[in-house]
């Protein structure tokens, strides 16, 4: 057989690719300089970073941590980097940080926010993260009452027979229910516990703490500031919010014209009103509402209102989560020949909380936000806690720290949990597939 | 779930409240503890140190209070107040009573319903401006940018003023004391004005006090007192004349210092009946007898409160003026003690 | 034996009431409405007794007394003699003005970041994601408060502009002054001016209408017709014989024409902001806590409104891009001819909630001093007079009218832009 000399019979070797399109220089050309356009884009976005960077770098980096006022601060700073220099006077934070935290909650009690936290996160975990074993879920039934003992203290009695309440429910529910019907049941599960809570349980924890007392430092609200108040406000606006939300949204669902439109009414109102004026409710008019003498903390009442407000956010979330589901669902329920709650409980429900959950943490992200605004009623949450640490005169006239300290705490916050409802929508995508 | 939990401690809240209308201070001896509105951050009237301790003019007006009942300087809870709701929770009985540099006028007498028990500071609105501007009168500062605070008698005795003397300037409200220093330091506005107190007590916190000046004019009369709700007169009484025993006290020379020995009995009876030897004004008020001595004990009288606060020797350097004794030509006179 | 397939017959026994899937509903709405109407009763009840223990009666006679504080930045004239009432109006004028500066920015600069975002410029992408994290992570109180600081402690004041060697110096051909009070720019000034009429007399809500604008809008806007009418003629002449007349001269010369006669009628020139005194005099300014106000508000929403866009964008099928590349459109044409156009379907609901919320936001100008109704209203006004109840009543019905009309709007333009399905 005669070889075609013409046509090649071993394969070239790969050239190297041209210099300018690999490596770094490569890189650079591709994402950086790909056209005038982006070229220009590029040198300004590089000199803008500069302009802001060349200032506030040195500023936090010479920042000083010893001062003892801020006139020192000032002292040591010209006194290290020469005469006209600003920097920042990190020494507020060193002196204050536990009021920005904690407010003026008593420093020997610490530990009690700090445990609630760390209970919060292993309460959530098993809500957030479905790999994590089931038995936690208890501990997240339990965890709301824990933490209410944790940070206000007093007898651990109180919260105990607040809780006996719901196993009261739970048990009436089932025994009613076994004699006399499921309507008997609800009817009972909800009597039960608020005649409990209305007449024995107050008398039941003081009895229980003359016999074993078990209390912990009793702390009024007067005293939560700083970080704590805003995560205290938030998640129990949140969490409070849930229910109430659910219900809402199976009103403004559901095809009772009055029920619907008492719904409707009451989350399109709130959803039309800035929290600000809700928060002027809380503190100039709540109390207005009320039968004459009640009185109650400032905190509780803006908790309530933050609730309110929490709760019609929360409705249009589920709303969504209901409209997301597909019909089949809701006809395979009434199939089976499951009444309304059943079919809500069993099969609805789960779905569409499970398909909110990413919204459900954007609203909290946004609640959570939401909290600084109580420091226009002069709550003091971090801004308003700014306030007063600028009072003192050792620290008068400082601003840019303690601003710069709780914006970074905030965007600690914020920007895991939205990185969280990210990685969840994720899954959740993959998971519709 | 919380919910419930909440209710409880609701509930707990309201039945405490029950007894609200058995008059106050049966309410505060009950309570164990007297609830006292302040502001939530003036230099030298209400501040709050590292440890969340209060402390400040009108704070020891509180604590004075507290001990005059409980004999307990720190049996008082404090509830910072915004200049928005302060009257509401005074009104609504979530404070016992008010120290909050708040104006004696007739309609918050009147028509807002309270009493006020006396006053512990006579101030006035003033104006400062930077030294470099060359302002020495503030009919001066025609088409002047001013700083005020909002919520309070400032803005409005600001807009009287210049519409009586026929010049324009320009507003800027805002909200905290704390902000309007800062945008008057940085040259926001051209004068920065409010009470005449707050005006040294917030140059005394520049960097270079001595270059700005505070302005002759006073342009209004600021009575700043405790006050309390209308329709309690023993508790009225019980503040008013806990504050009226401080100045006393002053006026008598009982400081802190001789108070443990003046109490022994003196030849004095005015002394000896403010301090509780002679006669039973503490019984009259509900209290015990020696209740004008703990008020005393706990921060000493009107001038050492002032001394220690806002006097001459602190940061802030108000010299007594109107608030020295009648018998030093100042306007403090207290009723006599019988 | 007929009585087997008959139905049972029943009279309406009580029962029915729960059991009966007929009646239960109706049971269930009739005890909701009592049970709402005990609620209101409770409330309505409470509040009367308390108002009654404080000595206390309700009414808003208080709004036609005088307000006696200033404001420093109005639509409308305005002095301290003024009523709570016109206080409370210029209040809600302001709200409007800083919500609707915001809303047009916001959407500007959000779109703007949300494509960047998706560039491929790896610098540009990252500056974009940074800026959207940053501003969506930190609250808008302290945003707010921020750009104030910072536009007090850099910009320059009115003085650093007086003398020989000034530290600062206006900009735009001495034109405009930036200072930390605020912006000075040149205001249109009418030597030949006819004047303003002058609407509801004495009244609370009285409002200047200046004539000289009346007879530009006129001029404008009529010569923006006659230019319509212009390019209908060419559209007809080009249906019927195939070729269009130029008219671009003739439409522009009808558009600007009159209205440069009527400026110049009316003796238009610019007056130019100096320093007089304490501050800049003559031109029309901006004080810095709306700018710090419109600013943070737009920049925080932007940051929101880009997430919006970037996902709408990414909505669209990777298909659409393909194909029009395919046709041969350039990168910027599939963006403005394609994607964005389908796109904004997916945006525009998104983008209405964001709208109220800004809106909503807004009155967080308490924080700096700007004062809009929240510090008007539900500020001075409720601190002078004592009327929580009235004024907090007031400023919620306001705030939720508004919100109310911008859905009601947004939502009519959304059905009109929605892709209407066979």
């Amino acid at each position: 057989m005669k070889t075609e000399s013409y046509v090649r019979t071993e394969m070239l070797g790969e050239k190297s690719p041209p210099a300018t399109t690999v490596g770094l220089i490569g890189w650079v050309r591709e994402n950086l300089f790909n056209g005038w356009f982006n070229s220009i884009l590029s040198v300004l976005s590089a000199l803008a970073l500069f302009f802001v960077l060349e200032d506030i770098l040195p500023w936090i980096w010479r920042g000083t941590w010893t001062g003892t006022s801020l006139q020192n601060c000032r002292e040591v700073i010209q006194a290290t980097y020469g005469e006209g220099v600003t920097a920042a006077c990190w020494s507020v934070i060193g002196d204050r940080y536990h009021q920005l935290l904690f407010g003026f909650y008593p420093s020997e009690l610490y530990w009690r926010p700090i445990l609630a936290f760390v209970g919060l996160l292993v309460a959530l975990s098993p809500v957030l993260f479905t790999s994590m074993p089931r038995k936690f879920l208890w501990f997240s039934a339990v965890y709301p009452f824990l933490c209410f003992w944790l940070l206000w203290g007093g007898s651990v009695w109180l919260p105990l027979s607040a809780l006996a309440g719901f196993v009261l429910g739970y048990l009436a529910f089932g025994s009613v229910g076994k004699a006399a019907g499921n309507l008997a049941a609800v009817i009972a599960a909800i009597l039960v516990p608020v005649l409990w809570w209305l007449f024995l349980a107050g008398n039941v924890a003081s009895g229980l703490e003359s016999f074993i007392p078990l209390e912990l430092q009793h702390v009024e609200s007067a005293k939560f500031g700083g970080f704590m108040l805003s995560v205290t406000i938030g998640v129990t606006g949140i969490a409070l919010s849930l229910p109430i939300g659910i219900l809402l949204a199976l009103g403004r669902q559901s095809d009772l014209l009055i029920l619907k439109s008492m719904c409707v009414g009451f989350i399109e109102f709130i959803r039309g009103v800035p929290l600000i004026t809700l928060l002027f409710v809380a503190s100039t008019l709540l109390n207005i509402f009320l039968p004459p003498g009640t009185q109650f903390d400032i905190i509780l009442r803006v908790i309530i209102m933050v609730t309110l407000f929490a709760s019609a956010y929360m409705a249009e979330v589920i709303r969504g989560g209901l409209a997301a589901l597909p019909k089949g669902q809701y006809e395979a329920a009434d199939s089976l020949g499951l009444d309304y709650w059943q079919a809500q409980r069993l099969i609805i429900m789960p779905q569409a909380l499970k398909i909110s959950i990413p919204s459900i943490v954007s609203t909290f992200i946004g609640l959570f936000k939401d909290t600084t605004l109580v420091s226009i009623i002069a709550l003091l949450d971090p801004i308003g806690m700014s306030n007063t640490i600028r009072s003192d005169t050792d620290w008068n006239g400082i601003v840019w720290e303690l601003y710069g300290f709780t914006a970074m705490i905030f965007f600690i916050f914020c920007f895991s949990m939205s990185r969280y409802s990210m990685y969840l929508e994720r899954k959740l995508q993959t998971g519709h597939r | 779930m919380k919910r419930f939990a909440f209710i409880g401690a609701l509930t707990a809240a309201t039945f405490a409240a029950g007894f609200a209308s058995a008059g106050t201070l049966d309410d505060v001896k009950a309570k164990g503890f007297l609830q006292c509105g302040v502001a939530t951050g003036v230099v030298g009237f209400a501040t709050a140190d590292a440890n969340g301790r209060w402390d400040g003019f009108d704070v020891s007006v509180c604590r004075a209070v507290a001990a005059a009942i409980f004999g307990d300087g720190d049996a008082v809870k404090f509830t910072p107040l915004s200049s928005k709701n302060r009257f509401t929770a005074l009104s609504s009985g979530e404070v016992d009573m008010l120290a909050r540099n708040t104006t004696w006028t007739f309609s918050r007498d009147v028509e807002l319903k309270f009493n006020f028990v006396g006053v512990n500071y006579y101030d006035g609105q003033g104006f400062m401006v930077p030294k470099a501007l060359g302002v020495t009168s503030a009919k001066d500062l025609d088409g002047a940018t001013v700083c005020i605070q909002t919520g309070t008698t400032t803005e409005l005795n600001l807009a009287d003023f210049f519409r009586k003397n026929g010049i324009s300037y320009e507003p800027v409200p805002i909200e905290t004391n704390n902000e309007a220093i800062q945008q008057y330091i940085a040259g926001a506005c051209d004068a920065y004005t409010t009470d005449a107190s707050g005006l040294a007590s917030a140059r005394a916190t520049f960097e270079n006090p001595k270059d700005h000046i505070i302005l002759p004019e006073i342009v209004s009369k600021e009575p700043l007192g405790p006050l309390v709700r209308h329709g309690d007169d023993q508790w009225m009484d019980v503040v008013r004349w806990t504050l009226n025993a401080l100045i006393e006290a002053e006026e008598y020379g009982v400081t802190s210092a001789n108070l443990a020995e003046l109490a022994k009995g003196t030849d004095n009876p005015e002394i000896n009946r403010l301090l509780g030897t002679e006669g039973n004004l503490g019984e009259m008020l509900g209290l015990s007898a020696d209740w004008a001595q703990k008020a005393i004990a706990v921060g000493g009288n009107y001038a050492e409160i002032f001394e220690r606060n806002i006097g001459e020797n602190t940061p802030i350097g108000l010299s007594r003026g109107l608030n020295a004794q009648w018998t030093d030509g100042g306007l403090l006179y207290s009723p006599p003690f019988r | 034996m007929t009585a087997l397939s008959d139905p049972p017959k029943e009279g309406f026994r009580l029962g029915m009431l729960i059991y009966d899937s007929r009646y239960r509903s109706m049971t269930i709405q009739v005890a909701a409405l009592v049970g709402f109407i005990a609620l209101a009763i409770w409330l309505v009840s409470n509040t009367a007794a308390n108002l009654a223990a404080l000595d206390k009666s309700l009414g808003f006679g208080f709004l036609m007394e005088p307000a006696g504080y200033d404001i420093n930045q109005t639509l409308l004239e305005y002095s301290s003699r003024d009523t709570h009432l016109r206080a409370s109006l210029l209040g809600l004028l302001n709200t409007l003005l800083v919500a609707a500066m915001g809303c047009i920015t916001a959407t500007i600069v959000g779109v703007i970041i949300g494509v960047l975002r998706l560039s491929h410029n790896w610098l540009v992408a990252r500056l974009m994601t940074v800026y959207v994290e940053l501003f969506r992570n930190v609250p808008v109180l302290l945003w707010i408060v921020l750009i104030m600081a910072v536009s007090i402690e850099t910009l320059p004041q009115p003085r650093d502009f007086r003398g020989d060697n000034p530290a600062a110096t206006m900009k735009v051909f001495d034109s405009v002054a930036v200072t930390n009070r605020g912006l000075y720019v040149p205001e249109p000034l009418f030597s030949r001016s006819l004047g303003n009429t002058h609407l509801l007399g004495e009244s609370s809500l009285r409002f200047d209408v200046s004539n000289d604008l009346i007879v530009i809008l006129i001029a404008l806007f009529g010569g923006i017709y006659a230019a319509h009418r212009v390019r209908v003629r060419a559209d007809r002449i080009q249906a019927q014989t195939g070729l269009r007349p130029t008219t671009w001269w003739q439409r522009l010369g009808l558009i600007t024409g009159p209205t440069i006669v009527v400026l110049i009628a009316l003796g238009f020139h610019l007056g130019y902001p100096a320093l007089k005194g304490f501050n800049f005099s003559g031109g029309t300014y901006m004080r810095n806590s709306l700018l710090a106000l419109w600013l943070a508000l737009s920049l925080y929403t932007a940051a929101f409104i880009a997430e919006i866009v970037r996902s709408g964008i990414n909505a669209i099928s990777k298909g659409q891009s393909e194909a029009a590349a395919a046709l041969g459109l350039r990168q910027r044409r599939i963006m403005s001819l394609v994607i964005l156009p389908q796109a904004m379907r997916v945006i525009i609901p998104p983008l209405i909630s964001q709208y109220l919320n800004l809106t909503k936001n807004s009155s967080l100008a308490i924080a700096v001093g700007y004062m809009d109704i929240t510090g008007t209203l539900g500020g001075i006004t409720l601190n002078q007079t004592g009327r929580e109840l009235e004024t907090i009543m007031m400023l919620m019905l306001v705030y939720l009218g508004i919100s109310l009309s911008i859905s009601f709007v947004m939502n009519w333009y959304n059905d009109r832009v929605k892709l209407k399905e066979r």
